[in-house]
Formats: C-alpha cells, structure tokens, sequence
C-alpha cells in the first residue's frame, strides 16, 4: 500500500523541523542544544559496542555451525500457526532478553531476507513495536529490592506474545500476504 | 530479581551460543565456517553500531532540543488521562504520579536514557507511598508491564537499518509499528488488570 510509505515518508522531517522550531518558540540554543545531544548519541554508541561485538560474534557462529537453523526447525510448526515467518523466530527469541542481541540478528534478518520482503517487514515491525521485557523487569525491579514480582511476567510476557501474533497479521493486512 | 540477574541470563545465553556452535560445528562438519563466522562477526559489529552512529546522533540531538524546551513535560501532562483509568487512586501530581508520567512521555519520544532513571524513580516513590517489603504492589506491577511494553512512536534505529539494508521506504512500517504497539500495550494492561483481580479472589488479600 502506497499510503503507508507516504505517512512514513513524512515522520522525519515533520519530526526535525517541529523539534527544531518548538526550540527556537520556546526560546532555547536549539544548534548548542542539538550538539550536546548529539555527542551523547556518540557515548551511546560506544557504550553498546562491547555488547554487540559480543553477541554478534556468539550468533554469528551459532548460525554458521547450523545450530540456528535446527532451532529455526524445531520452532516452525508453532511458529506457522501463529502465520509468522520462520526467519524472523530468533529475533522473538532474543528481543525480550536482550536489545543488542536482537539489534545483531535484526540486521541479519534484512541481510538475508531483505528489508521489504515479508519476513523483512515482519522483523522490523516486531523489532519497533517490542522492548527488552525481561531486563526491564530486572532492572526496575532491583532498583527497589522487589523480588516478588506477583503478576508482572506473566502480563508482560502476554504483551509480547500479542507483539508477535499483531506483527505478522499487522503487515499481511498493510501489505498484502 | 535484579540487574545482576539480568547479567547472569546474559551470560548463560552467550556460553549456551557458543558451545552448542562448537558441538553443531563439528557434527556438520562446518569447523572452517564457524572459525570464519567468529572473526566476521566481531568486525561486522563494529559495521553495525557505525551503521547506527549517524541516526543515533542525529535523534539524541533533536531529542536533547525537546528536553531543554520541555517538551516531555508537556506531554506528560497528556497523560493525565489515561493516568487515572490505570492508576486508581494514585494522585497524578503525587511525585511518584509526575515521575511515572514523566517516563511515559520519555518512552513516547525514543528517549531510552532519560525514560529509565525516570522510571527508577517513579519506583522508589510508589516504594516509598506504599511500604512494599519485597513484594510488589499493583500500581509497581502496571508500572513495570507499561515499560515492557514498546511506547516509542518513532523507531529510528530500526528505520536506519533498514536504510542501511537498502529498503525503498525505510519507514513505511510506521502505521503497522503503531497498531503493533498498540496492541501488545493494551493486551498487557489488561492481563495485569485481569490477573491483579484473579489473584486477590484466589488468595484473598494479598498484600
């Protein structure tokens, strides 16, 4: 469907242009501003490269001794009633325990299958729509010593399994089977 | 449950990945490729945070803008709303209140490194209004599942690699990302609202 890259299309630069003269109304160094964010961005991505050197060496050698492909395999059927592509089942392993892991087999993904193939589609949906539920919960939860965390898993966990199932239905009905 | 736990699952998952390589590699007979695909690997993420470094810096600038010129705070203020349909009898301009709608609006904007200290402490203030002794109470349960669930309305680390992987319309996801979103968040809301009554009818009170 045309309309859906249109809308895409505008994000962006609705987004800059918005930010920038909302900056500039609200009387704030929007340039000054942009820079100091900007250098933080660098931080950013420096502080995740351990991790992704990491776990793209550990997937990379995983897919390459065909284990992956037997996990793929053993998860297929499972995977065909919910109507979601196989290719895309690690990234739903791996999204809910760790972000830099599912950034390394999302991009594999486009790799292989490409970006605007269905199982492309599918993977960046659920990669967009989907967070790192369990190192949230970790996180959030050791902050205040709780260690009973009652209902929690198993509501989160109920929300990404909903993420999964919406993402292949959600790109069948926007872009065609 | 804590970060050190986070920690130790990550490293389970990482000496899991390798040896089963290792065991796979060598009942496939495919020792040579795996070899290769260790060294390819840690060099192809270097390629990847690259790939990422220019959208990464380009987001955190605009974003930095929208901090500095309050917009968060305005968009928190948004929240009110759906604030009260969730958090019955939380005030929302109790701090813990602020703190939590504060998060909500960092995690509407992308901004993964203000949403979580926010988050920290919209905690320790609902741990601090009701005295939890290690048990969590229902307004720390939703809390945690809404920041499980994905609130980003633009997904710009997926965008740029998909750029990067050569797509005609990297963003034309968008309105299928928003349902998707939609979706999951609702659907966990409402298993934690379900399961918060479910669980007091079976054990009386619970807390």
């Amino acid at each position: 469907m045309g309309w859906t890259g249109s809308l895409g299309d505008l994000v962006v630069p609705v987004a800059v242009v918005f930010l920038s003269l909302w900056g500039l109304f609200q009387k704030v160094p929007v340039f000054d501003c942009f820079l100091e964010g900007a250098a933080g961005g660098i931080r950013t991505a420096v502080r995740i490269l351990p991790a992704l050197v990491g776990l793209m060496t550990a997937v990379s050698m995983f897919r390459a001794s065909g284990a992956l492909d037997v996990l793929t395999w053993a998860l297929r059927p499972l995977a065909g009633l919910a109507g979601f592509p196989e290719e895309a089942i690690p990234l739903a392993l791996l999204r809910p325990v760790s972000g830099s892991g599912a950034l390394v087999i999302f991009e594999d993904i486009l790799a292989n299958c490409g970006p605007d193939s269905f199982a492309g589609r599918v993977a960046s949906v659920l990669q967009g729509s989907t967070e790192t539920t369990f190192y949230t919960i970790a996180v959030y939860y050791g902050a205040v010593k709780v260690s009973r965390t009652r209902h929690t898993l198993p509501a989160a966990v109920v929300g990404d399994l909903t993420g999964f199932i919406a993402s292949a239905l959600l790109v069948r009905f926007f872009f065609g089977p | 449950m804590g970060k050190d736990d986070a920690a130790v699952m990550m490293t389970w998952i990482f000496c899991a990945m390798a040896a089963l390589s290792l065991v796979f590699g060598l009942m496939n007979g495919r020792m040579g490729q795996v070899s290769a695909a260790a060294l390819e690997g840690s060099s192809a993420a270097v390629t990847l945070s690259l790939k990422l470094l220019g959208a990464m810096c380009l987001w955190s600038g605009l974003m930095e803008v929208a901090e500095r010129s309050r917009l968060t705070e305005k968009l928190s203020r948004l929240f009110t709303p759906v604030f009260r349909l969730l958090f019955h009898g939380l005030s929302p301009s109790s701090p813990a209140g602020r703190a939590i709608a504060m998060n909500v609006a960092a995690n509407l904007l992308g901004l993964g490194n203000a949403a979580t200290p926010l988050g920290l402490a919209a905690m320790r203030e609902l741990a601090a209004q009701e005295p939890c002794h290690g048990a969590a109470s229902d307004h720390m349960v939703l809390f945690v599942v809404l920041n499980t669930a994905s609130l980003q309305l633009i997904p710009t680390t997926t965008a740029a690699l998909r750029l990067a992987a050569g797509s005609s319309s990297p963003f034309e996801i968008l309105p299928a990302v928003w349902c998707s979103s939609l979706c999951s968040v609702s659907a966990a809301l409402l298993a934690a609202k379900l399961f918060q009554r479910f669980g007091r009818g079976r054990h009386g009170l619970d807390r």
